[in-house]
């Protein structure tokens, strides 16, 4: 039984039937949204999943009428409250958006006008209800940011959008978004770009404010453990059509559609952790730092065992990618080296050999911008054999072949640009770049932090396999803990640039935690709904 | 201090530094000069002596710096030198002070340019700013169309075309411009009428693209989309969330085409024979009376860099990241 | 959808997207260009064909001046004879081909040196860029023709000169822009993969950076031919550019602007014949300094319609 069960929901708030929605992108209409129902009780939660391009940002517009530039409602009908809103005018629908249904972007940042305080803009629509005097709104406005556990509720209003953490805006939005009562709230995907420790206030902040004032609520996202907590039922979307809809314990114990299941099935990659003495990468007592600054790295030990895959987990500003640049030679350090292979690596990269950068290769977290637009498949992949190898003609073209067997891809991938292919396979085409100059250690900077949870699920096993294969190590860098359980033998926890804490996966992931892994570790979601009440509880009471 | 202040003062102080490195530019450039220009000035007939006399005037015995010195000091107090017109051979010396030479000229020019702003600026940003909210409709069509061949014809073109319909072939206004110091304010109007419409024409165009791109750009910010999704009309958006913004790309867009108005006066004052400082200079030119040409190349150039200054600093008074810092 | 399909890794990877030629997305982008661009492209073929084409389609020499001045239209000159007896569209047709001809060759040397350095200075972000960009903003402190005018009278008005001239003070222009799109592209991923892999500063400039910075920088060529084009015949309109007796539109309408007055009134309440008839004789006679002013806007206006169908392509603007 769900502990978050609330009773009784009220009667249909909104309805959505057969929607179709269209967008419009080189010079055609296209369908985004192709016959969706939806449907909303006064009170309830529904959680609304997909993979980008799903349409569900689409939709939760479109649910209160709205549709971007370069977007239209076809057909279909969406009735709030009785009231058709696809064909209402926009005179109409403005007296709804703000004071009955509200929305809260992704990006609290962009979303706030930069001219403004916080309070003006909190209290904007409420005011147009007429609901308070000016003095009033303001008053109920601080009490929403008190419940939002803003640091500073009294003053944190009369300050502007740049002067506050991105965290605090996110919750800050959603204050404003509760300011007039409104019945329906759209919450789209509010918590991706927060870090995961952020996130759980945020959450939790989220939750009680759509408790307290008995709003339905739409939540957008792509994180199946945070829709979870948050919802009551869950409905599945991919490419404009609904896979499933069911109540979350049940969505999550017993899904029957193929594609639920196998979003499901995801996090079931496990690596058994392995370690061995023979070190191929050594950073001893790195101090590095950006300019004439202060040190953004302060005394970094890290060893790398050979054929294995250290991960190195932190939040932002922890140092990991910095720690990346500085093995690569981009950011020679102030103070240490890096030893690899046993001797010590130039500090610089201009004064490294051809072969010391051959050995090391780098993959990137967007693949879009690792790869030259302008350049086909086979000149990517066949640079580095060119340039390192020295393969030219017949020779080349066989590698090239081979290395694209490699990475799954057909031979008729090697004459195409990067434009051309989707993200899963522009991801490959990096990792095979990096295997082209017969590595013995590849950095994966993020690699799979951009894509979709199947795609990741394949890039993955792909990486595990050529390990394999190939004996090739891998430092891995990323802040997602479920990536880090699948694939690390070796598991290094950075906090603003220090190692707080190294060792084998099996020993970091048990306790006892010092402190900020215990933070870390527990702040992921889990895909239990009483995860959040749980960790809520369990922090209340240390 | 607060930090808006200080960087007032440091955009201050680096727009005396251009014009300071801008007046090294200009004063060098008599360094370029071909040796034989005395001859070239005085004519063929001048004698040794008559044109050492005039190099010694001009201080080109002296060093560099100190003739540098020397030149800023008297421009500051307003003596730009002898014109290099009204020398003869003989080393007699009717030249005139071009202080004397340009400034009536000046106060023509500033009366044209004013004339032309006070209609040109509210002109350009209404079209500018209906065209960018109007978007895509016919309106915003035609006026894009037409702005875009203005931008495109040269000035002079635009000018004669006018002085045909308006001068020629209907005779409603003079086509040459000749102002006198006599004349009554409307008389004035009445003359200038002419090259004034030319200039506004190309500023208008000019002005009324960037305006709209600018406004354009400001709409499609991810808070004026939260503002209509609170369910804020139209016209409340663009006045309390787009405007405050506005300020700072708007002001950037009338310097920049204030500063082209200087420019493009020089065209407009040849064709319509007015007398302003643009004529003055190609004048000037083509008879290669250098004093003039620097001193008009310093007031055109001190106006450019005080127009894009102020651009900057109302930009920096309407950032709110630096009038509220953290 | 139906209950057997896989939703994999595999599947993601296996979907190919449509691939189209380079020649075939050019025709169709081709295709879908408004009706100013389509003008534009016409008038700007044509404007080229007479420019290399010209000695062979004037019927006279440029200088020629051996006929009596002021002949009106017809009689052996299209457009009659100018103030010194020299056949009027001979002389347009030259001028095609010299005024294009300096203004080309000024916008490429302007982009060669504007465009090398922007790029050097993109790839130094520190030093060197500091000391070109500040001495930019220097030069562009001074508005461009006024410096123009300032130079050419202690230089000369020679062409070389004044190609030199124009061709640096433009190239201030062009190396802001090449420096700022640069800029976008130096710190993508791929050039720093490249630098990773420890590729000199030339190949990197010319394989991994210059393809991608072309389109902003070829629609910007247009446009800075557009404005040196027009400088050019502001100058020789001003009496300090191209000097007689090369044929040359700006000049062309210098010598003849008078003409204009001649125009005589239009009387109101006249009979229609009679006015549109002497009007006609009127323009006829005013002509030359009309054809050479529309002979360069014709082409300045048919550079910035092709322009801006480029930029409004290429920039994706959802409007």
């Amino acid at each position: 039984m769900n502990d978050r069960d609330r009773g009784e929901k009220g009667d249909i708030l909104l309805e959505m039937k057969d929607v179709v929605i269209d967008g419009f992108s080189d010079e055609r209409w296209h369908e985004i949204i192709k016959g969706v129902d939806l449907s909303l009780k006064r009170g309830e939660v529904l959680g609304l999943i997909g993979e980008s391009g799903a349409g569900k940002s689409t939709l939760g517009l479109a649910a209160m009428g709205f549709a971007r530039p370069g977007c239209r409602l076809t057909s279909g009908s969406i009735l709030f409250d009785g009231m058709e809103l696809r064909t209402m005018p926009e005179v109409d629908k403005q007296k709804i958006w703000g004071t009955r249904i509200a929305y809260v972007a992704q990006s609290a940042a962009a979303a706030f006008n930069p001219a403004h305080k916080l309070i003006d803009q909190t209290i904007e629509a409420s005011l147009r209800k007429g609901m308070f005097s000016v003095k009033d709104a303001q008053a109920d406005a601080i009490e929403l940011y008190r419940a939002m556990q803003l640091p500073d509720p009294e003053k944190i209003g009369f300050r502007y959008p740049h002067q506050v953490s991105g965290g605090q805006l996110q919750r800050a939005m959603t204050a404003m978004a509760m300011a007039s009562r409104p019945d329906l709230i759209i919450f789209d995907e509010p918590t991706t770009a927060l870090d995961v420790t952020t996130q759980v206030e945020v959450l939790a902040a989220m939750r009680n404010a759509v408790e307290r004032f008995n709003t339905a609520a739409i939540y957008i996202t792509h994180d199946l453990a945070v829709v979870a907590q948050m919802a009551d039922r869950i409905k599945v979307l991919r490419y404009g059509v609904e896979m499933e809809e069911a109540e979350t314990n049940k969505m999550l114990t017993a899904p029957e559609n193929p594609y639920t299941k196998s979003l499901w099935s995801v996090r079931s990659i496990y690596k058994e952790p392995e370690t061995s003495d023979d070190h191929i990468l050594e950073i001893q007592g790195v101090d590095a730092a950006y300019g004439k600054g202060m040190n953004v790295l302060h005394n970094v030990n890290i060893s790398v065992p050979r054929g294995r895959t250290v991960a190195i987990v932190g939040e932002s500003g922890s140092g990991k990618s910095t720690t990346a640049r500085v093995i690569t030679g981009l950011l020679p350090p102030v103070a240490g080296q890096v030893l690899f292979n046993g001797e010590a690596l130039p500090p610089k990269l201009e004064g490294r050999s051809k072969d010391q950068l051959r050995r090391i290769q780098m993959i990137y977290q967007m693949a879009d911008t690792a790869m030259n637009p302008r350049h086909t498949v086979r000149e990517i992949i066949g640079r580095p054999l060119e340039f390192y190898l020295g393969l030219k003609g017949a020779d080349l073209n066989k590698r090239i072949i081979e290395l694209l067997e490699m990475i799954e891809l057909d031979e008729s991938f090697a004459d195409r640009l990067p434009g051309e292919l989707s993200g899963g396979q522009k991801q490959r085409i990096c990792i095979a770049r990096a295997l082209a100059a017969n590595p013995e250690l590849i950095i994966c900077d993020e690699v799979t932090s951009a894509l979709d949870q199947i795609v990741q699920e394949g890039i993955l096993k792909l990486l595990l396999r050529l390990q394999n294969e190939l004996g090739v190590s891998y430092i891995f860098i990323t802040h997602d803990i479920a990536t880090v359980q699948a694939i690390s033998d070796e598991i290094v926890v950075m906090l603003q640039g220090e190692v707080v804490e190294q060792g084998l996966k099996n020993k970091i992931m048990e306790p006892p935690y010092p402190e900020y892994t215990k933070l870390l570790l527990s702040s992921v979601p889990e895909m239990d709904p009483n995860w959040l009440t749980n960790l809520l509880k369990a922090r209340a009471e240390t | 201090m607060h930090p808006i202040v200080r960087t007032i003062i440091q955009r201050l102080l680096l727009g005396l530094f251009t014009l300071f490195l801008v007046s090294l530019i200009i004063f060098s450039s008599i360094e370029f000069l071909p040796g034989d220009f005395g001859e070239a000035v005085l004519g063929q007939a001048a004698t040794k002596e008559t044109v050492a006399a005039f190099r010694r005037e001009l201080g080109l015995d002296l060093p560099a710096y100190q003739r540098y010195f020397d030149w800023v000091v008297g421009v500051v107090q307003g003596d730009f030198g002898q014109s290099f017109s009204g020398r003869a051979s003989s080393g007699q010396d009717r030249s005139r002070s071009v202080i004397e030479l340009i400034g009536p000229r000046l106060k023509n020019t500033l009366f044209l340019a004013t004339m032309t702003a006070i209609i040109a600026v509210p002109l350009a940003l209404f079209l500018g700013i209906t065209a960018a909210l109007y978007r895509n409709s016919i309106y915003d069509r035609v006026i894009n169309a037409t702005t875009l061949t203005t931008i495109a014809t040269p000035e002079f073109f635009v000018a004669y075309i006018l002085m045909l319909l308006l001068s020629s072939l209907y005779n409603v206004f003079p086509s040459l411009s000749g102002i006198r110091a006599d004349m009554t304010f409307w008389d004035k109007i009445y003359v200038s009428t002419l090259p004034s419409l030319t200039l506004t024409l190309v500023i208008v165009a000019h002005m009324m693209r960037m305006t709209r791109a600018a406004i354009i750009n400001l709409l499609a910010s991810p808070y004026i989309e939260m503002a209509r999704l609170k369910g804020i009309s139209s016209s409340r958006i663009i006045v309390r969330h787009a405007l405050p913004n506005a300020w700072a790309p708007i002001a950037t867009v009338i310097a920049f085409n204030l500063a082209y108005l200087v420019v493009g006066v020089v065209v407009v004052e040849v064709v319509f024979t007015y007398p302003g400082i643009g004529q003055l200079m190609v004048d000037a030119v083509r008879t290669r009376d250098v004093p003039v040409v620097q001193a008009c190349t310093v007031i055109f150039a001190g106006t450019y860099i005080m127009l894009n200054l102020i651009a900057d600093i109302i930009g920096i008074i309407s950032n709110p990241r630096l009038l509220h810092p953290r | 959808m139906s209950d057997d399909q896989t939703y994999s890794a595999a599947a993601e990877v296996g979907q190919i997207k449509l691939q189209r030629s380079r020649f075939k997305r050019s025709w169709i982008e081709l295709k879908k260009a408004p009706p100013t661009a389509w003008f534009g492209l016409i008038m700007i073929i044509i404007y080229g064909f007479v420019a290399i084409f010209a000695p062979w389609l004037a019927p006279f020499g440029e200088a020629d001046s051996s006929f009596s001045s002021f002949q009106p239209w017809g009689d052996g000159h299209i457009f009659g004879t100018d103030q010194i007896g020299r056949d009027i569209f001979s002389r347009l047709i030259f001028g095609a081909r010299n005024t294009i001809g300096i203004a080309l060759v000024t916008t490429l040397l302007s982009f060669a040196i504007g465009g090398s350095l922007g790029l050097i200075a993109a790839i130094n972000q520190a030093w060197l860029d500091q000391l070109i960009s500040r001495l930019v903003d220097v030069l562009m402190a001074i508005p461009g023709l006024i410096f123009a005018l300032m130079l050419l009278s202690i230089f000369g008005s020679s062409t070389i000169g004044l190609i030199l001239i124009i061709a640096v003070l433009d190239s201030t222009r062009v190396f802001r822009l090449t420096r700022a799109v640069s800029l976008t592209v130096v710190v993508m991923d791929y050039v720093e993969a490249a630098k990773l892999r420890g590729e000199k500063l030339g190949w990197i400039m010319r394989r991994e950076i210059l393809p991608n910075i072309m389109p902003p920088l070829v629609a910007e060529f247009g446009l800075r031919f557009s404005f040196v084009f027009l400088t050019i015949a502001a100058l020789s309109f001003l009496g300090v550019g191209i000097q007689p007796p090369t044929a040359d539109w700006g000049s062309m309408v210098r010598d003849n602007a008078s003409l204009i007055q001649f125009v005589r009134p239009w009387v109101t309440g006249d009979a229609f014949g009679a006015n549109w008839g002497r009007l006609g004789e009127d323009i006829k006679l005013a002509s030359p300094p009309l054809l050479a002013a529309g002979a360069i806007a014709l082409l300045t206006i048919s550079v910035n319609f092709v322009v801006d169908w480029f930029l409004h392509k290429t920039s994706g603007l959802k409007e």
